[in-house]
């Protein structure tokens, strides 16, 4: 029997939906692709615990600063576990680190804001979360096995974090005159931000015509973003709340939500790294990395000690 | 500086149930890797029990090999039981 | 700021006195220590580490919450109080003189080696201090310690292997280890002091709590190969409410919507 090609073989599985694994053959673009988006992920959840993790020591009841730490925690573990399925393409945890402390990788822009009153973590939850979500779960089904395991586990945990969020926007808004004003600045500050998580417009973006091909995205940023959008629109009138958007208005033709238009300038500055809170967040992040090295030495020097390794 | 090696954990949801691989982690010893395994896999009563192992010691069959390792299996419909035709009124077998 | 504790009535002779504070003092040692931890989420030398403290901090924070539900429903059985009490108002609505924490949880976080020997040094206390609770003749307070026993157990591995393998690791960690002992060794003493159970008619055998505990804490240390002090100055008050202004501080941030927003619900 004739021997296929490589790339004939890794073709026909993406076509029939079998997943890539570690150690099959696979397109060095594909590869690099990959590791790209994946660890980029995995910086997001670990730079996102930062915001909210500014509000863990001052989260008003034992409840919800429970919830918050268990919440802030589960993205040490996704950042842990994107981290792990990144590895398997060949590439360490601590060259990935390098990159994002370098400014050579991205992360969501997104975490770049700041977290101004208790209600950003609502708002977090809600919007952020809720966005998150919407790009993860056509990431369960990714072609890279890993990757889609990683992303399954990841979505079955953070079932919850939106909902934590909502509520408390929800109790926000039945609350004081100061409590609502809270709610509403926050979800006005968080909105247009959060539907640019879904990345640029499909006309330009230069990565989503491969991706899809490749079955690492299912569904364009657009697709994503509108049907976010239908869901928010909805949602904010549970909340008593407004979203931050003349043009928001309910088209019966399309069935969709119409929205503004997004600013896509602000979104290209943060990018390039002149959002309000990037350097904080690099610089938080290499300092615990930094401050850490002499634990990871030490424990090292130990099993060398003790194993005799 | 030298990273802390790569582990892979394999958890056993409940008591009857095999070791399943859930994923890697890092740690710089057996024990730690056992903790940091609990502390990150089973957050949510996923398991009663772990099993790590340093991720070099893996040793994995290749893709290449795929083909003869396993494509022999395929016509050998007799190991299975649904190759047999029996009278529907033998019961219990 | 109003304290809660003026909207209730508990004169020292009550009854009930001495069986509640006792509980507020459990809630508050483990409230302060878990918040000190909390603080590192995000910040922890290693994501696998990062996460297994947080876990230690939700136990704890779970601990505190059983016992401050169990205060306030012993303050509504005891018609103590004219308005419902719950277990935010002892944790949010206190000031810093009304807690009872002893002094070593509240010390700020240092290095992670402080936090770790921290921990290592008040969860074995909590440990055989959680040992005797559980069949002590208060059953609510000997559920708690039995459910509590369990997480505990797991924090005094932990942080003990910790505990030695920064003490055994590189001359750097050593160094900062031993330094580390030195600085909290002062605020040993107070955990075996006891005090406040047998007000509360709990009767546990401290002279057995305090043998367990340096037994372990010595043993620990040598394996470690660090050097327990010899110094024997040591400080108290944290149970009488006199406490070092690294309590007032975290007070200040975790109550910080509590006092700017008073009385309203989040």
């Amino acid at each position: 029997m004739q021997q296929a090609e490589p790339e004939i073989i890794f073709d026909d599985k993406i076509e029939q939906e079998i997943k890539i694994e570690p150690k099959d053959w696979m397109p060095e673009k594909y590869r690099q692709t990959l590791i790209r988006q994946i660890s980029q992920h995995a910086h997001s959840e670990i730079v996102g615990m930062l915001p909210e993790g500014n509000w863990i020591t001052r989260a008003p009841s034992l409840r919800r600063k429970a919830i918050l730490l268990a919440k802030v925690q589960d993205e040490a573990g996704h950042g842990l576990y994107l981290y792990s399925a990144a590895e398997t393409l060949g590439i360490g945890r601590e060259e990935m680190y390098d990159q994002l402390h370098t400014g050579k990788a991205k992360y969501s822009s997104i975490f770049n804001y700041p977290t101004l009153t208790w209600a950003d973590i609502g708002a977090i939850g809600w919007l952020v979360d809720g966005a998150a979500i919407m790009n993860q779960v056509p990431l369960c089904r990714a072609s890279y096995g890993p990757y889609a395991r990683a992303m399954v586990r990841i979505c079955k945990e953070e079932s919850f974090h939106q909902r934590q969020g909502f509520e408390i926007l929800l109790t926000l808004g039945k609350g004081s005159k100061e409590q609502r004003d809270m709610a509403q600045d926050a979800i006005n500050r968080w909105w247009w931000p959060s539907i640019m998580m879904f990345g640029p417009p499909d006309d330009s973006s230069p990565h989503t015509i491969q991706n899809t091909k490749w079955k690492i995205k299912r569904f364009t940023n657009d697709e994503l973003r509108q049907r976010f959008v239908d869901i928010c629109a909805e949602q904010v009138k549970v909340l008593g709340l407004e979203l931050p958007d003349n043009d928001l208005k309910w088209n019966e033709e399309r069935g969709h939500y119409d929205f503004g238009e997004i600013n896509w300038d602000e979104f290209w500055e943060v990018v390039k790294g002149n959002g309000p809170c990037n350097k904080e967040r690099l610089e938080t992040r290499q300092k615990a990395w930094d401050n850490g090295a002499w634990v990871r030495e030490a424990a090292s020097a130990f099993a060398e000690k003790r194993n005799g390794l | 500086m030298n990273e802390w090696p790569l582990w892979e954990v394999f958890i056993r949801s409940k008591q009857g149930l095999d070791h399943k691989h859930v994923g890697s982690l890092h740690a710089a010893d057996a024990q730690m890797a056992i903790e940091n395994a609990r502390d990150v896999y089973t957050r949510r009563m996923e398991g009663v029990s772990i099993w790590v192992v340093e991720s070099k010691h893996i040793h994995a069959s290749s893709p290449d090999e795929a083909g003869s390792l396993f494509d022999p299996a395929n016509d050998k419909a007799y190991r299975h039981p649904t190759f047999y035709d029996l009278p529907d009124e033998v019961k219990y077998m | 700021m109003e304290s809660i504790l003026d909207k209730i009535q508990l004169p020292g002779s009550h009854p009930a006195a001495g069986i509640i504070h006792y509980t507020l003092h459990l809630a508050d040692n483990a409230l302060v220590i878990a918040h000190r931890n909390s603080e590192w989420c995000g910040h922890g030398p290693i994501l696998e580490q990062d996460i297994a403290l947080a876990n230690i901090a939700l136990d704890l924070v779970g601990q505190a919450r059983n016992f401050y539900q169990y205060a306030a429903a012993l303050i509504a059985e005891n018609n103590l109080s004219s308005i419902t009490i719950t277990e935010d108002d002892f944790a949010y609505l206190r000031a810093a003189d009304e807690f009872k924490n002893f002094l070593l949880t509240e010390q700020s976080n240092g290095h992670w080696g402080t936090t770790i020997l921290r921990q290592f040094l008040f969860s074995t206390y909590q440990y055989f201090l959680y040992r005797q609770l559980q069949h002590c003749s208060n059953e609510h307070l000997a559920a708690i310690a039995q459910k509590a026993l369990k997480e505990v157990t797991y924090h005094v591995r932990w942080s003990s292997e910790w505990v030695i393998r920064l003490g055994d690791g590189t001359a750097e960690s050593h160094q900062k280890m031993q330094d580390a002992l030195n600085e909290l060794w002062p605020f040993t003493d107070e955990l075996l002091t006891g005090g406040l159970a047998s007000a509360a008619n709990i009767s546990l055998d401290d002279t057995l709590i305090k043998t367990e505990w340096t037994e372990k804490i010595t043993s620990v240390i040598a394996d470690a190969t660090l050097h327990l002090p010899t110094s024997r100055q040591y400080v108290y008050g944290g149970t009488e409410g006199k406490h070092t202004p690294h309590l007032t501080a975290m007070l200040k941030d975790m109550q910080y919507l509590q006092r700017t927003y008073p009385g309203v619900e989040w």
